[in-house]
C-alpha cells in the first residue's frame, strides 16, 4: 500500500491505495465520484476519460499512484461554479447529444480538451478527435452537432439535419 | 490484476537498480501493459514507472542532425515537437490510437512491445533509427526479431531513439477501426543514399523491409515504379479483419500512397 495525494476538481485528496489500484477505481471507489463511467475496462471506449494536469487520459488505463501530485478533473468538476451546466454540457442537452448518457462523461471530457486545443474544429476534426469515444445510442450525429454548438459555430450550416 | 508495488524513480540509474531486483518490470504509458495485467497475462512484483524520469522525456536535435526522442516521451509530445523537424514521424505519432492513448503511450513502450500491427516499428525501421538502451545502441535493422520479439534483454530499457531525417517520407496507415491499430501500414523514406520501405500489420514475423520496393524506388521514386511488383500472401497475417491475400494486396496499395504523399 502507498499513500497517494492529488487534487481532484480543486480539492486536495489523499488515500492509501494498492499499486494495482486504477485511477478510475480510486475516483469511483475511494472518492465516490461515480460520474466517471467504466464502459469496457479494456481501454477501448473512452467512457472513463478524465483530465490529468489538463490532458485527457483513460482513467481505467492509468494507476492512481501515477496520478500522485497531479491535478485531476472529472465530469463532476465540469459544471459552472454555480452548479449550472457548462457551455459544453448545455450543448449536449440542446442538441440531443445523448440518449442513455453512459458515454457522455467521456464525450464531455474529450470535447473540453479538443476545444482547448482547437477552439473551432471542423466536422472531420471532431470525428477524428472523438475516435476513442464509443457511443452505442446516438449514432454520433448529434454529438458532432453538440461539439459544433459548444464551439459557437453554425450547426445548421455545417451539418445536415 | 495480481498485486504488485509501483515505484516512480526520477533517474535512469534508480530505475535500473529497481529493475535489477527479482520481479521488476518497466511501465511506460501502460496503454498495452495495463490491459495485459488486467487479463493476468503478466505477474510483476514491482512495476517501475519510467514516465517520471526527466532525462527520458522530450524531443531534441543531435549535432549530427538526428531527431532524438527520450524513451518515455508520449506520442502526443512527438506529434507536437517533431512536427517541424520530421513531419512524417510526427504525423505517424499523431495518428496512433486516440488522443487519450497518445497522451500516455510512449515510444519506448511501443518499440519494446513490438506489436505486429503497431505504427512505431514501421517508422523506426523505415527511417533506419537507432534504439539506444542503458547498455548499447541497436540499429533498427538488428532490433526487430519477430512478432512481439526484439533484441532487448531482460531488464534492458530503451532510453532514447534517434531518427535520421530523410529528404522526404510518409507513413500511410490503413486503420483497423476496432483496434485503431494498422491493418497494414507502410513507412517510406528517401535518404540521400537510398530509399527505405517498412511494412507493419501484414507479416506474421512483425515489421519488415520490402526490399523489392526499395530497389524499384531507388531507380524511380514514383508510385508507378511499384506497379509491376506483387507481394506474396505467404506468411501474411490472416484473421477476421482481413485475409492474408487482402493484406498482401494492401501492402502495395499503401506503399504507393506513401510514395505519392512523401
Ligand atoms: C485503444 C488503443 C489504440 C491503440 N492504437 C495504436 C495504434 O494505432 N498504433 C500503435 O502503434 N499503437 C497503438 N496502441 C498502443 C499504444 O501505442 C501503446 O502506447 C504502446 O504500444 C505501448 O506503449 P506504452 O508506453 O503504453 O507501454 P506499456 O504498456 O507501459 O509497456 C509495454 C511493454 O513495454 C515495456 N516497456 C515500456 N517502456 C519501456 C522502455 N522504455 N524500455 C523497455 N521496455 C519498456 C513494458 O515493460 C511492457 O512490456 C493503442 C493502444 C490502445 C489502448
Ligand atoms: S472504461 Fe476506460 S476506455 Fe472503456
Ligand atoms: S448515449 Fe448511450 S452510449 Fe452514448
Amino acid at each position: 500500500m502507498t499513500q497517494v495525494s492529488m487534487t481532484v476538481n480543486g480539492e486536495a485528496v489523499s488515500a492509501e491505495v494498492e499499486g494495482r489500484t486504477l485511477l478510475s477505481d480510486f475516483l469511483r471507489g475511494n472518492l465516490r465520484l461515480t460520474g466517471t463511467h467504466i464502459g469496457c475496462d479494456t481501454s477501448q471506449c473512452g467512457a472513463c476519460l478524465v483530465h490529468v494536469d489538463g490532458e485527457v487520459v483513460k482513467s481505467c488505463t492509468m494507476f492512481a499512484a501515477e496520478a500522485a501530485g497531479t491535478e485531476v478533473t472529472t465530469i463532476e468538476g465540469m459544471a459552472n461554479p454555480d452548479g449550472s451546466l457548462s457551455a459544453i454540457q448545455q450543448a449536449f442537452q440542446d442538441q440531443h447529444g445523448l440518449q442513455c448518457g453512459f458515454c457522455t462523461p467521456g464525450m464531455v471530457m474529450a470535447t473540453a480538451s479538443l476545444l482547448k486545443e482547437n477552439p473551432k474544429p471542423s466536422v472531420a476534426e471532431i470525428r477524428d478527435y472523438l475516435e476513442g469515444n464509443i457511443c452505442r445510442c446516438t449514432g454520433y450525429h448529434n454529438i458532432i452537432k453538440a461539439v459544433l454548438a459548444a464551439s459557437g459555430q453554425d450547426v445548421d450550416a455545417m451539418v445536415a439535419g | 490484476m495480481y498485486a504488485f508495488e509501483i515505484e516512480r524513480p526520477e533517474t535512469i540509474a534508480e530505475a535500473l537498480a529497481l529493475l535489477s531486483e527479482e520481479g521488476g518490470q518497466a511501465l511506460g504509458g501502460g496503454q498495452t501493459l495495463i490491459p495485459t495485467l488486467k487479463q493476468r497475462l503478466a505477474m510483476p512484483e514491482t512495476l517501475v514507472s519510467l514516465t517520471a524520469i526527466g532525462e527520458m522525456q522530450g524531443v531534441c536535435m543531435s549535432d549530427a542532425g538526428e531527431v532524438c526522442i527520450g524513451g518515455a516521451t508520449s506520442h502526443a509530445v512527438v506529434a507536437r515537437e517533431a512536427a517541424d523537424s520530421f513531419p512524417a514521424l510526427a504525423a505517424m505519432a499523431g495518428h496512433i490510437g486516440d488522443p487519450a492513448v497518445r497522451n500516455r503511450g510512449t515510444i519506448g513502450g511501443s518499440l519494446a512491445n513490438n506489436d505486429p500491427s503497431a505504427c512505431y516499428p514501421a517508422a523506426a525501421l523505415g527511417a533506419g533509427a537507432t534504439i539506444k538502451t542503458n547498455t548499447r545502441d541497436i540499429p533498427a535493422d538488428a532490433y526487430f526479431i519477430g512478432m512481439f520479439e526484439t533484441a532487448l534483454n531482460e531488464g534492458e530499457i530503451i532510453t532514447e531513439v534517434r531518427f535520421p531525417v530523410p529528404r522526404r517520407a510518409s507513413y500511410q496507415k490503413f486503420v483497423q477501426p476496432a483496434s485503431r491499430f494498422a491493418l497494414v501500414g507502410v513507412f517510406v523514406a528517401q535518404f540521400d543514399d537510398g530509399v527505405r520501405v517498412a511494412v507493419t500489420g501484414a507479416s506474421e514475423n512483425g515489421v519488415f523491409r520490402w526490399s523489392e520496393a526499395e530497389e524499384a524506388l531507388n531507380s524511380d521514386f514514383s508510385a508507378a515504379a511499384l506497379e509491376p511488383l506483387s507481394v506474396s500472401a505467404d506468411q501474411m497475417i490472416g484473421d477476421l479483419h482481413g485475409s492474408a491475400e487482402y493484406r498482401a494486396h494492401l501492402v502495395k496499395v499503401m506503399a504507393k500512397r506513401a510514395v505519392e504523399a512523401a
